[in-house]
């Protein structure tokens, strides 16, 4: 069965790609994905605030009580003893190009132009083979607009293209006011892909330490159609290839997805909760799949249930919302 | 010949040549050396070569003995080796310097010359550590610049290869070890032209090898020691000619000529001074002047002070000479001279003798001391000595740059004489230490000193606090080399980094006329000079002064640079002083930016080049209006209430006037009067904690582990209809006490506003949320200015509260015991200290009968260091008695208060029972058989030596008098042996394993903060595994030593590990155990330091986190359980959970190896993690053990035994 794919502008035998998640924090994991038969496997993001904040405090932590206590002019070894910087991320990248043959791409999370963007270059020189710039962001302050988030969005993926040559793919929330509108934009500003979507950690309330904690819980196939409707939106309106993200767990969540115009499908849940070699299940599930419903290739059904293709598409469009309510109350 | 030039200060010049010629470096800190083998560590560490290829190895030793005993063997067994050290720990090396010496064995140490602790420890320089080891043997030559530094230290190393004599390479300590200069540097060719390659094989072929054995270090009888001493006199004859030689040489590869002795003058001076070290460049600096007006005045400056060679001193001198001061800078009480005065008056009369001398006339020859502890010695005072010498009868063991008032040695000066020329810029930066002014002052004299052709100065003095400490940078710069070894007095640039500073230091005292200054002020331009205190505008017009300013605080907050505000007020000073053209001035501070923060990251780069940009258009000239205009004025620096002492003498120190001060002013012991820090108010806190009596739950927690006493509970009698209230000011907070031990009482958390450091400790530890917002608590931070007035009267009225009685307290426990009264307060210790929070509490608890034997290092500083002192006393006038012998003697130093304070207890008991029958047979009874375990018992015993003295006032009699004045030691005592980790389990470990092997009533209390704290962070045996730490930069791969179980061992001694952040109630059992624990007592306490790389605001946290991982075990081993059949051991803390990534994760000093090596901290971690569980494992199964009980025979009627020397 021909299941290959091209995602990012890198050849891949088919969609099912690692996510990023903890399961590549180490070489023994990215092993471990490699041998399920990921097609390619992507780092957990290194966020901004890691570099900057830590980059800030470290540099505050070490330089506040230099030279100003008349026995010690400073506290630590000077730092040409050891590098500052997230750059463990960098080392532990280029030992996992090291030690698999299949592309690895780097994840940076960030979503305004700064000094940490020239982690982005690093990153390329350290080997990865693409990068997936996560803009997560949570517009807490009342002061920004919607149009001062989006400018900072397109401008953060434009300097990151200045930055690199290797393919950038943009990791994106679904909670932007016009998401069709600001996909295009940053597929102007040179994005080779769009993740859909990413999720959340949505804090929680310790009811008797009266503090907000912070709790994970993994997707299910039912997330999944979120993705699968802003993917049949997208698909053949942007240049930029295409990615599911979030509640990719079946065979069948994959054949969707494609349906829906995806290039690539990411799993994580998935695999944290069943271990690496599900991978090659779904995998394993996939080509059975299509065998049994006689398609020649994955690439013969992808973006066939796009908006455009789609025979009924008022289910994407509102017209769908106004029949689910209505028939609910019928 | 090559000329490079660098920007160094001296210790970086002397360990860049000492680093490239050995094999060996072993080292150990202590200030102001530390810096040259931290320097050494961190080029072997970077991988940089000796002369032969080879990464020198460096190895910090347990102390300056052990590294001393390590260059012995290295050099023994044929390498090349080097040390570095000062003051004691130079002391230290001596009994191996008379060996190495003995031996003929090449060895250069350098040394940073400073004083030896007498009457009190100063870190400071002078020539009195160096001058004890005139004996050794070693050869002693002395640098007097930074320039010299590093020379010398090349000649030294080639000296001794050539002459098998060990030389000492010393400058003086500060002046030059710290001083920043330009200077021409040696490059390894200079180094190997000038290195015999035939002496290093020599040397190596004479290293013990079994493949060529000899015998050294033989004993030898009457028969032979004599004749071998003499044996090696040649050598000592050669050593000043091949000395000569080698200056010949490095004179033909530098250009740059020294001799012996170095004549410098008028060539037929009259009158000559000859002195060694960096005050022979200020002489050399006024002879210039004074020679210029036709002076015939001269310097011999004293390079190779030993072997002393008479015939190139006598070379040197001129013919013409008729009156010599020698100065010295130590002090050698008894002698008939100080050392150097007696080697001239030597050398001249054995001239005389050998009929060499070739004078006109025999010259007078007085001698003088100056500088002592780098007291200031300027071209003033070298004028007032030439002034002497000028008189018929020059004054002799003189004194100058001090006034003597009481045997009037001292020579009179003025100190308007100046010598600058007018092409010397000079500049004066006021900063506090936290604000980054001496390291940006520091990059400025690298930028000038590289960019332009000017030469360069840079000195920095800073005060004694640690929390808040004021610097001052002293820059100057010349076309000519600066000789100017003493601070600046008329400034043409100056700075003032804080606004604050104002109010209480003189900031414009030392601008010349004509002068710019720029303040740093957090108020608009057009507001900034209203602002101001009237004597400082009065500065400001009447010395014609060019005003800027600029709201620095501000710019740093817009560019995220937080409270760094070093690069902006640098780009001011380059904007404003004219140094560099502007343009090129910006260019080259990013230039300076990138370099040092790029390994930081592009961030911290990237933020600092937006404040260079953003500060221009913020800085601003301010018009001077002809007259002042401003009503208020600088407040006092003491409260009028304060004692006449503190007036006297501490004020004067607070305002930094202490040079005034006359030697009757002071103490003739070193004797000083406690409790004298309350009366500094520093103001250092921006944000204080504000007190919420509504939701408060009255846990004390905050009051516990505030390190500066700065926040304090009270339970009170608010009398009939809250009468002891009447009076309190309009805002002060009382409620109704909730605990059960009280009834009816009134209850108060109050804040010393002005004590108060900001470090929000309490604020961190506080349970006590608002449920309605929970970000609220009991305790938050506000500004603390518009709160300074009515909290100053709220803490004066909270003071004067009734404290409460010690006997009322039900029982003593975390809670209650934050209701005594703390006598350790408003330490200079750093904001968020974690030390000083268990020394308060040792007060609290046993502060009016304990004395205290306190190792050197951070708590000894803040501590004992003039010119506050934190510990004070009860309404009873009783408190801590303190003191400070040395580091590594600590714990001897305490069983010596032990053994002296059981001699007085026996013979006052001796007494009571001479004198049983005046005295009575009841009261006699209950002296002697008095219980003293609780509180009560103690007040008891006091009430009953109070009734013994009234007795004993009516009585005659030689035994009453002696009983009278021994009564008080009826009454129990405490000893606790205080200090670091660094004394306890290093230096002094061996002293504090006696003393703990033996059984006296000890309370040993280590303050273990992982690290050498007070030298900056150097690598102890407590450093933890994975640590990054000075001389483990890479991170620590041996695990910290279990110095607890080490005294469990002993079974008789009662140890306990505690973390107060962790559990408080557990440590405040551990002091009570410990002290009441009729034995050895040991308490480790884990403290959290700056030297971790994290905000101390949670070093609370962080404890918690250490003791719930494992990392950080709490245990009580206590002896006495042995006999009631349960075992000693008891652990405190639970199994550890998974929390040691986190522990470590959130310190810097774990931290960055995972930046730099993530497999490497993954070991760490993983290694660190086994660690946890593998003690708790262990300690769980000792705290299993129940031990036999001994078994009882007739004749033993104690039911356990009774350690010595208890009464």
């Amino acid at each position: 069965m021909d299941l290959r794919t091209e995602y990012l502008g890198l050849a891949l035998p088919h969609p099912l790609v690692a996510g990023a998640g903890p399961l590549a924090d180490d070489l023994d994991g990215i092993r471990r994905l490699e041998d399920a038969g990921a097609a390619a496997i992507v780092l957990r993001s290194l966020f901004e605030e890691q570099i900057t904040r830590e980059q800030m405090s470290e540099y505050d932590n070490l330089s506040r009580h230099e030279e100003s206590f008349v026995e010690a002019t400073s506290y630590f070894p000077t730092p040409d003893a050891f590098a500052l910087g997230p750059f463990e991320y960098l080392n532990h990248l280029r030992r996992a190009k090291d030690a698999v043959a299949i592309p690895v791409i780097a994840s940076l999370n960030g979503a305004t132009p700064g000094g940490w963007i020239e982690f982005a270059r690093l990153m390329a020189e350290a080997g990865a083979d693409a990068l997936e710039l996560n803009l997560y962001r949570l517009a807490t302050d009342p002061e920004t607009s919607s149009v001062d988030i989006e400018r900072q969005a397109v401008e953060t993926v434009r300097q990151v293209k200045q930055a690199v040559t290797i393919p950038v793919a943009v990791k994106l929330s679904p909670f932007y006011t016009a998401f069709a509108h600001l996909a295009r934009e940053l597929d102007r500003a040179g994005a080779d892909g769009l993740v859909l979507f990413n999720r959340f950690y949505q804090p929680d309330i310790d009811t008797e330490e009266l503090a907000a904690t912070r709790t994970l819980h993994l997707s299910d196939s039912s997330e999944l159609r979120l993705r699968l409707h802003w993917l049949a939106i997208l698909s053949g309106r942007v240049r930029a290839s295409l990615a599911a993200t979030g509640g990719v767990h079946t065979a069948l969540d994959v054949v969707k997805a494609t349906m829906a115009g995806a290039h690539a499908a990411q799993m994580v849940s998935a695999l944290l909760r069943h271990g690496p070699a599900h991978l090659r299940t779904v995998l394993v599930d996939l080509a059975a799949w299509l065998e049994e419903h006689e398609w020649h290739s994955l690439s013969q059904m992808r973006g066939n249930m796009s908006l455009f293709k789609v025979p009924d598409p008022d289910a994407y469009e509102r017209a769908n919302y106004m029949l689910m309510l209505q028939g609910w109350r019928g | 010949m090559t000329s490079h030039t660098i920007t160094v200060d001296g210790n970086e010049a002397a360990a860049s040549v000492a680093h490239r010629v050995s094999d060996v470096i072993a080292i150990y800190p202590i200030t102001p050396s530390s810096a040259m083998g931290e320097l050494a560590d961190e080029w072997s560490n970077q991988g940089r070569r000796n002369l032969w290829g080879n990464v020198p190895d460096v190895v910090e030793m347990q102390s300056e003995a052990g590294a001393a005993g390590a260059v012995h063997g290295a050099l023994q067994a044929g390498a090349l080796a080097t040390t570095f050290t000062a003051s004691q720990g130079l002391l230290l090396m001596i009994p191996n310097m008379f060996k190495i010496a003995g031996e003929l064995t090449p060895f250069t140490m350098h040394v940073a010359a400073r004083t030896v602790a007498t009457h009190a420890l100063s870190i400071f320089g002078d020539h009195s550590d160096v001058m004890a080891c005139r004996t050794t043997g070693f050869a002693m030559l002395s640098a007097a610049s930074v320039q010299e530094a590093h020379d010398f230290a090349a000649i030294a190393h080639a000296a001794t290869l050539d002459s098998r004599i060990p030389f000492l390479h010393f400058f003086d300590g500060f002046r030059t070890s710290h001083e920043v200069s330009k200077i021409e540097a040696l490059t390894d060719d200079d180094l190997r032209a000038l290195l015999s390659e035939d002496q290093v094989a020599a040397h190596r072929s004479r290293g013990l090898t079994p493949d060529r054995p000899v015998l050294r270090g033989t004993a030898q009888n009457p028969d032979t020691f004599f004749q071998a001493r003499e044996a090696a006199n040649l050598f000592y004859r050669a050593c000043p000619d091949i000395v000569e030689q080698l200056m010949v040489r490095f004179a033909a590869l530098t250009g740059r000529r020294y001799r012996l002795f170095e004549y410098a003058g008028h060539p037929d001076a009259e009158r000559v001074i000859v002195i060694m070290g960096s005050g022979a460049e200020t002489v050399h600096e006024t002879i210039d002047y004074l020679a210029a007006r036709g002076d015939k005045v001269g310097v011999l400056k004293v390079h190779l002070y030993r072997p002393f060679s008479i015939a190139a001193f006598l070379r040197e001198l001129p013919r013409s000479v008729r009156a010599i001061a020698v100065m010295d800078r130590t002090k050698e009480p008894g002698a008939l001279g100080e050392p150097l005065y007696q080697d001239v008056v030597t050398a001249l009369a054995e001239a005389r003798t050998d009929g060499t001398s070739s004078f006109a006339a025999e010259p007078i020859v007085v001698g003088g001391r100056y500088g002592l502890s780098s007291k200031e010695f300027t071209p003033a005072m070298v004028k007032a000595v030439f002034d002497t010498l000028a008189e018929a009868r020059p004054k002799n063991h003189f004194t100058v740059g001090i006034m003597d008032d009481v045997t009037h040695t001292s020579l009179a000066y003025d100190d308007t004489f100046e010598t600058e020329a007018a092409d010397v810029t000079t500049a004066l930066f006021y900063g506090l230490g936290a604000d980054g002014t001496v390291g940006a002052n520091k990059n400025s004299i690298k930028i000038i000193g590289e960019e332009t052709d000017r030469f360069v100065q840079g000195y920095f003095v800073y005060d004694s606090k640690k929390a808040g400490a004021t610097t001052v940078s002293h820059l100057r710069t010349s076309p000519r080399p600066i000789r100017s070894a003493y601070l600046i007095s008329k400034a043409r640039f100056v700075a003032c980094h804080q606004f604050e500073f104002l109010e209480r230091v003189e900031i414009l005292e030392h601008a010349a006329a004509g002068a710019v200054f720029l303040l740093n002020a957090p108020y608009p331009a057009d507001e900034v000079w209203a602002r101001l205190p009237r004597e400082v505008q009065v500065q400001i017009i009447d010395k014609r002064i060019r005003f800027y300013t600029i709201d620095a605080a501000a710019v740093a907050r817009e560019t995220g640079m937080g409270g760094r505000i070093n690069t902006i007020m640098q780009t001011c000073f380059f904007a404003i002083s004219g140094v560099l053209p502007r343009e090129e001035a910006i260019a080259q501070i990013k230039h300076a930016i990138e370099k040092t923060y790029s390994k930081r990251g592009a961030e911290v780069v990237r933020r600092n080049f937006e404040a260079v940009d953003a500060t221009l258009a913020q800085l601003h000239e301010v018009p001077v209006p002809s007259d002042a205009t401003a009503t208020h004025f600088r407040p006092p620096l003491v409260s009028a209430l304060a004692p006449e002492f503190v007036q006297r003498m501490t004020a004067v120190l607070l305002a930094g006037k202490g040079d005034l001060l006359p030697v009757s002013a002071f103490p003739v012991d070193g004797t000083w009067p406690v409790g004298t820090a309350r009366w500094e108010k520093r103001n250092l806190a921006l944000e204080i904690p504000v007190w919420d009596a509504g939701i408060c739950i009255q846990c004390n927690q905050c009051v516990l582990v505030c390190p500066h006493a700065a926040i304090r509970a009270k339970v009170y009698d608010p009398g009939p209809l809250g009468a002891s209230l009447a009076g309190a000011p309009p805002t002060f907070k009382s409620v109704a006490y909730k605990g059960l031990d009280f009834t009816a009482r009134a209850y108060t958390i109050q804040v010393a506003p002005e004590d108060c450091t900001g470090c929000n400790l309490c604020v961190n530890v506080c349970p006590a949320k608002d449920r309605t917002n929970p970000r609220h608590k009991a305790i938050d931070m506000h500004p603390q200015a518009p709160l300074r007035d009515a909290e100053r009267d709220n803490y004066a009225f909270f003071l004067a509260l009734p404290d409460t009685p010690r006997v009322d307290l039900v029982k003593v426990d975390h809670k209650t015991s934050q209701f005594l009264e703390p006598l350790f307060e408003y330490s200079g210790a750093c904001a968020g200290c974690g030390e000083t929070p268990y020394i308060k509490l040792l007060t609290q608890l046993f502060g009016d009968r304990a004395l205290v034997a306190n190792a050197t290092g951070c708590s000894s500083i803040y501590g004992g260091n003039l010119p506050t002192t934190p510990f004070t006393t009860n309404h009873d006038g009783r408190g801590p008695a303190w003191s400070n012998s040395l580091f590594e003697d600590n714990a001897e130093f305490g069983l010596g208060m032990r053994l002296g304070v059981d001699s007085h207890t026996r013979a006052a008991r001796a007494l009571v029972e001479d004198l049983a029958g005046p005295i009575g047979e009841r009261l006699t009874g209950e002296l002697l058989a008095a219980n003293q375990s609780t509180e009560a018992g103690i007040a008891a015993q006091r009430e009953r030596v109070r009734a013994l003295r009234q007795v004993l006032a009516s009585l005659a009699g030689p035994d009453a008098r002696r009983l009278e004045a021994l009564a008080d030691y009826l009454v129990k005592k405490s000893i606790w042996l205080v200090g670091g980790d660094g004394w306890a389990y290093d230096i002094g470990y061996g002293g504090l394993d006696h003393v703990l092997a033996g059984q006296r009533d000890v309370n040993v209390l280590v303050l273990d903060t992982e690290v050498y704290s007070n030298t900056g962070g150097q690598q102890s045996k407590a450093t933890p595994l994975g640590a990054v730490a000075k001389f483990a930069s890479a991170g620590k791969t041996a695990a910290k030593k279990d110095l607890g179980l080490l005294a469990n061992m002993y079974g008789h001694v009662y140890v306990a590990r505690v973390a107060f952040g962790a559990k408080m109630s557990q440590t405040v059992q551990a002091f009570l155990e410990a002290e009441a624990y009729p034995g050895p007592s040991l308490i480790i306490a884990y403290s959290h330091c700056i030297a971790h790389g994290y905000d101390m605001a949670n070093g609370a946290t962080q404890q918690k986190l250490a003791v719930d991982s494992g990392v950080w075990p709490l245990y009580r081993f206590d002896p006495r359980r042995t006999a009631r059949g349960e075992p000693p051991m008891h652990l405190d803390y639970g199994p550890p959970k998974p929390l040691v990534a986190e522990y470590m994760r959130n310190e810097s000093r774990f931290r960055v190896v995972e930046r730099s090596d993530p497999a490497r901290f993954k070991g760490f971690l993983k290694a660190s993690q086994e660690a946890a569980r593998q003690r708790y494992a262990m300690y769980q199964q000792l705290a299993g053990i129940t031990l036999p009980q001994p078994e009882k025979t007739t004749d033993d009627q104690s039911s356990g035994r009774e350690p010595e020397g208890k009464e």
